[in-house]
């Protein structure tokens, strides 16, 4: 057991912080520090990240030749941990890099991994996932949106929904069943679509932050070339799921950092509330759930580190692996359920009050993590993988 | 970064498993449940050839010159065991001698300790059950050539069969509690020494209440500083828990692994139980409890061993969340288990009882996370 950093990575951290404090934009204030892209802060966001890419902090995982680094989850580790610390903001193009670009280099063609995985570093495509539909969410495998072959083209028509960001995004991971015939987990095929071909429609969904950060996107007879299936025809699944893996190890981290950040925020606020003449701080009561958070936090780190080791060893991630995204979603809405329970009557107060706290951005978050249990699988279905999977139990 | 157990850990791990499995068996942890030793001196003879009692010792002490994260594995398999007997008491005494002895001190007790030859345990709590230094009132007064010692300390586990207990007194009321608290090395058998077994929940423990009554000892049974015997118990009392932690990672593993096996084939409703969610992801929630309580431990056992500052705050976070934890896991075994669950005849209830003590012994969870509020500076 080490936990000790090799000089090179300690270079790395004084180096990204060094360079973090010289480039936040000082604007970034005005947006209201959120940890979630919001609407209006899409185009701050985007150059940030092409900033972040240009300075070599982008990919550090990803091999040299598609644009990456060839580092290790070390690496890629620290650097989360110090853009939380900054207070950084947000990766805009967030499911590209975490996912998509991921799932390319896995699965592509040489001609596809030259194609879009720079550019996704970059920020110069963003990419939006679309793997819902209205009748397939969490029971993903039963989805409809169809391709038909003709020529060289895939026809698609069907339906996704809750596709985040699909309204800015140049690009989408599609999933369509290519087979009704076969097995329904065997006739699906992955697509790199263009959301500029003709027959693309995206309808922006309001969510109960008020934010329309979600859509619907309708398929209405979209030419999709072959060259851009991924992975192999019917071989979608596969494919899919190995984005979903990506999903939980690369953003898993940076949750996971980021909450520790949150939760510091947290502190901070509860040291300058009073109630009934004393920090909330003081409370004992407070103490305890703001302690029990403290603990849970960093057990998810240690958690998480515990898996990062078994990558790093080569081994295959145990059942230490499989629990860190219920995890995070559990202590995080907790977390979110307290900011609002130390702010007392002002956890009415919205963004636009001047007497909100911290100019109402935990109203937003508070809301905004409502979603966490149910995007990237929801927590009934995490809680089935770990009984099925890790535990071995069988299936209902 | 490496946060794993290396080849040799590992080997240990899996040694430690399958001696216990052979020589703390059911049938075994029952007897010694029923006696009141809780061990037998074959058993004890082979933790000593296992090398096991004095893992943690200098070498130059007769021990093995291994750390906490090695002591961590091997303490996870006696939970697992819900291993009965003085092992962890005598780690108390043992360490206790370790931080504040003298030389000498240690090479007389600690050898023997490594060897088998003795057990010590260590005396620190009352009946007022508190964990800081204020909860030592015992008195030691200087006499002629020596001490003279007075009070009562109850919780005091394995006191019954040890051959030595170390005794934290109060030498002087200092400015603040931490300072005036002194250590002394009682010898069993000493004039004015009485030990009370007491009937406990968890019979795999053996506490006892220990009465001294003017019992006088030589100015050479001091351990360590005069009035400066807090630090040392602290420090003590800190890995102790972080062992303890360990040892309660290894019983909810057991627990969360019986219930799992028996969920795959006991069958109601013309199906196995573990296809049911009610039971599914309560087992989940389990194995969430399990790996979050190691790796808390796994790090509080690194930052102990490596002296780190945060290794106060490490100890006290592991603590917390592991006596919740093992209690909640403990629990939902049995819960998940039904009527055969709450039957003596099971183990189950060996582990929930171990849980519920270990819970109560160092602090339980709340008054841990009031210490990491402390710690960090809330
Ligand atoms: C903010 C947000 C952003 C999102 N972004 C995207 C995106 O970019 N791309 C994308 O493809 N999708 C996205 N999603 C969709 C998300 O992946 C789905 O909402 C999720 O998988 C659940 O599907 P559903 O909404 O259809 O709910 P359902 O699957 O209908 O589930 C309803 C309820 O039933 C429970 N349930 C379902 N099946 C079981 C079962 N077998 N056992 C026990 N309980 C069960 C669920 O846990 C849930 O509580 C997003 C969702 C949100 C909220
Ligand atoms: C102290 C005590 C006194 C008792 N006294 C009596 C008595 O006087 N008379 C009498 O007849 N019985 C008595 N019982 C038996 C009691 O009613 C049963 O233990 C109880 O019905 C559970 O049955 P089981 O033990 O067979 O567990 P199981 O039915 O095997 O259940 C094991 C676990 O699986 C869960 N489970 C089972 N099926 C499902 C499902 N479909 N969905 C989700 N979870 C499921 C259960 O909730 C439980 O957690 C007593 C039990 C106890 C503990």
């Amino acid at each position: 057991m080490d936990f000790t950093l090799t000089p090179d990575q300690e270079a790395l951290r004084a180096r990204v912080r060094t360079w973090l404090t010289a480039h936040i934009p000082e604007d970034w204030k005005k947006f209201g520090l959120s940890e979630v892209p919001r609407p209006e802060a899409y185009e701050f966001l985007r150059k940030w990240q092409k900033t972040l890419h240009d300075a070599g902090f982008i990919g550090l995982t990803w091999p040299k030749e598609y644009g990456g680094q060839g580092l290790t989850f070390v690496e890629e580790i620290l650097l989360h941990e110090e853009m939380a610390l900054a207070k950084a903001p947000p990766m805009l193009n967030i499911l590209g890099v975490g996912m998509a670009g991921p799932t390319i280099i896995a699965y592509g063609t040489e001609e596809q991994k030259q194609r879009y995985p720079a550019k996704i570093l970059s920020c110069e495509e963003i990419w939006c996932q679309g793997y819902s539909e209205p009748n397939s969410g969490s029971d993903l495998a039963s989805l409809q949106t169809r391709a038909v072959k003709d020529g060289e083209y895939w026809v698609i028509n069907g339906q996704k929904v809750w596709t985040s960001l699909a309204h800015v995004a140049d690009y989408m991971m599609l999933l369509a069943r290519t087979d009704p015939a076969a097995p329904k987990h065997k006739g699906i095929t992955y697509f790199l679509l263009d959301m500029k071909l003709p027959g693309v429609t995206v309808k922006p969904l309001r969510q109960i932050t008020g934010d329309a950060e979600f859509n619907e996107v309708f398929f209405d007879n979209v030419r999709v070339h072959e060259s851009q299936v991924l992975g192999g025809v019917n071989n979608g699944w596969a494919v899919g799921l190995t984005t979903l893996m990506y999903e939980r190890l690369a953003l898993g981290f940076g949750l996971q950092v980021r909450l520790r950040i949150t939760l510091q925020s947290l502190v901070d606020m509860a040291k300058r509330i009073e109630k009934n003449g004393r920090a909330i701080t003081k409370d004992p009561v407070m103490r305890q759930k703001l302690a029990a958070l403290w603990i849970d936090t960093e057990a998810l780190k240690y958690t998480g580190a515990r898996a990062v080791t078994k990558l790093l060893r080569g081994e295959l991630p145990g059942p230490e692996a499989s629990t860190g995204k219920m995890g995070w979603v559990e202590t995080h809405q907790r977390l979110q359920e307290l900011a609002m329970e130390i702010q007392g009557p002002y956890a009415m107060l919205a963004r636009g009050a001047d007497a909100a706290v911290d100019s109402g951005v935990w109203q937003y978050s508070f809301l905004r993590s409502r979603a966490n249990s149910i995007e990237g699988g929801t927590t009934e279905i995490q809680k089935n993988i770990i009984g099925e999977r890790v535990l071995g139990l069988p299936k209902g | 970064m490496d946060f794993g157990f290396n080849a040799d850990q590992e080997m240990l791990r899996a040694t430690a498993r399958k001696f216990l499995e052979n020589e703390c068996t059911s049938e075994f942890v029952r007897a010694r449940m029923a006696e009141d030793a809780g061990f037998t001196p074959e058993f004890w003879t082979k933790l000593a050839e296992q090398g096991w009692l004095g893992l943690v010792y200098p070498e130059a002490y007769g021990g093995a010159g291994l750390g906490f994260v090695d002591l961590t594995v091997l303490m996870e398999e006696m939970g697992r065991a819900v291993m009965p007997g003085p092992f962890f008491s005598t780690l108390l005494g043992g360490l206790a001698i370790l931080e504040a002895g003298s030389d000498a001190q240690k090479k007389e007790w600690i050898t023997k300790v490594a060897e088998g030859e003795a057990r010590v345990t260590l005396a620190w709590t009352e009946p007022s059950a508190r964990w800081d230094a204020a909860g030592i009132t015992t008195a030691a007064k200087a006499s002629a050539g020596g001490f003279t010692l007075s009070g009562t300390k109850l919780f005091v586990p394995d006191a019954h069969v040890a051959e030595a207990l170390v005794v934290a007194a109060r030498t002087r009321e200092g400015k603040n509690a931490d300072d005036g608290v002194s250590l002394f090395l009682v010898p069993k058998g000493t004039k004015g020494l009485s030990v009370k077994l007491l009937p406990t929940m968890d019979q795999t423990r053996k506490l006892c209440e220990v009465k001294l009554n003017d019992v006088s000892v030589p100015a050479g049974a001091l351990l360590g500083q005069k009035d400066g015997g807090w630090a040392p118990l602290a420090r003590v009392l800190e890995r102790a828990t972080v062992a303890l932690c360990a040892e309660m990672c290894g019983g909810a593993q057991k627990v969360l692994d019986m219930t799992t096996e028996y969920a795959k084939i006991r069958i109601a409703f013309g199906k196995p139980i573990g296809s049911y969610q009610g039971v599914k992801h309560k087992a989940a929630d389990m194995l969430v409890d399990v790996e979050n309580a190691k790796s808390l431990t796994y790090y509080a056992a690194w930052a102990v061993d490596e002296n780190v500052p945060e290794a106060a705050l490490a100890a006290s976070m592991a603590k917390a969340y592991t006596s919740d934890a093992f209690r909640k896991v403990s629990g939902a075994g049995i819960q998940l288990h039904g009527g055969i669950g709450f039957t003596w005849e099971h183990d189950l209830h060996l582990y929930f009882k171990r849980a519920k003590s270990s819970e109560a012994t160092f602090g339980d969870a709340t008054y841990h996370r009031e210490r990491v509020a402390q710690l960090i500076s809330l």
